[in-house]
């Protein structure tokens, strides 16, 4: 029997324990590799923009790259008033893209497989869309629910629908990018299992797999941190450009 | 019926969800591809909504495999 799949993403204590009355704020492997990935964005961003030539090196290309990337991505879907919260968006964008980067090297640690550091994030875009979407229209905001050139027989369905389904929002965003995590690293055990369990004459074509569902994830890590990025840019624009 | 045995049944009907996402991107796939080969010059251009739709499509069927999951080990 091959090591459990799920084993991966036990979360346990380094050092002490730190404990504030009944929360447990102890130094986790969790912590311990957003740290990682929060200090290599810095560092690569930092190194990239060090020396800025007229011809770019490769740390500057590509540092450069990831911002008109982002900026590009922002300008298309939300416009030009979603300009100020360009920070916000590329940050998001950096810290879930190395979480699941750093996350794809071996013996390491996937933050953004934990539904409990999505769901946080998605929940800080809700309430930051929400706030926004009022603190511009005020009361008008209301009318997002209400989408006009619809049959009023139909009305009542359709506000209902609109009420749940940006109620839903946080879960489906914060689930997606947790499921997708965890059901790559789990798929990616289980066949490395089969390696393993098939021995020296039958494991060479799970092996395979093995290899081309890395690149698959590797794919997936890229999209999962874009399509983050890009549904928070959709729901910003919801809240800016009121014109449904 | 045993709780585990009903437990592993109905992990294995919620991953089900599944065969909708693999339907899901085969659309996505082939009607761009399609669409692609009609009009090449438009088809750089739709490429972001191309993936979008694939991590769309890709994450209604997770929700399925997460469920089975949380059988399998939450209860």
């Amino acid at each position: 029997m091959a090591t459990n799949p799920m084993h991966q993403f036990i979360v346990h204590r380094i050092g002490p324990e730190i404990k504030l009355g009944n929360i447990d704020l102890s130094f986790t492997n969790s912590s311990l590799f957003m740290l990682i990935s929060a200090i290599s964005i810095c560092a690569f961003l930092f190194l990239g923009t060090k020396e800025k030539k007229l011809i770019p090196g490769k740390l500057q290309l590509l540092s450069e790259l990831f911002y008109n990337f982002i900026a590009k991505m922002i300008s298309d879907t939300a416009g030009s008033k979603a300009k100020p919260y360009f920070p916000f968006i590329f940050s998001l964008f950096m810290f879930v893209l190395f979480c699941n980067m750093i996350g794809m090297l071996p013996y390491s640690f996937t933050v953004t497989s934990h539904i409990i550091v999505t769901l946080l994030l998605a929940i800080f875009i809700f309430i930051a869309v929400t706030v926004i979407g009022f603190m511009k229209h005020g009361f008008g905001y209301l009318k997002l629910f209400v989408p006009s050139g619809v049959p009023a027989l139909l009305l009542p369905l359709i506000t209902v629908i609109e009420i749940i389904s940006y109620l839903s929002r946080p879960v489906s965003l914060s689930v997606r990018l947790f499921a997708n995590m965890m059901a790559g690293h789990t798929m990616l055990k289980v066949f490395g299992g089969f390696v393993i369990s098939l021995g020296l004459l039958g494991g060479w074509l799970p092996l395979g797999f093995s290899v081309a569902l890395t690149g698959l994830e590797i794919l997936v890590a890229f999209l999962q941190a874009y399509v983050f990025a890009i549904l928070t840019c959709i729901y910003l624009n919801d809240a800016l450009n009121l014109h449904h | 019926m045993e709780l585990e045995a009903a437990k592993m049944i109905g992990a294995g009907l919620a991953a089900i969800a599944l065969a909708g996402a693999g339907v899901g991107i085969g659309i996505i796939f082939g009607n761009y591809l399609s669409g692609a080969m009609r009009n090449p010059s438009a088809a750089q251009k739709q490429f972001p909504n191309l993936l979008l739709g694939f991590a769309l499509a890709e994450a209604t069927g997770l929700f399925g495999l997460v469920i089975a999951l949380i059988i399998l080990f939450a209860f």
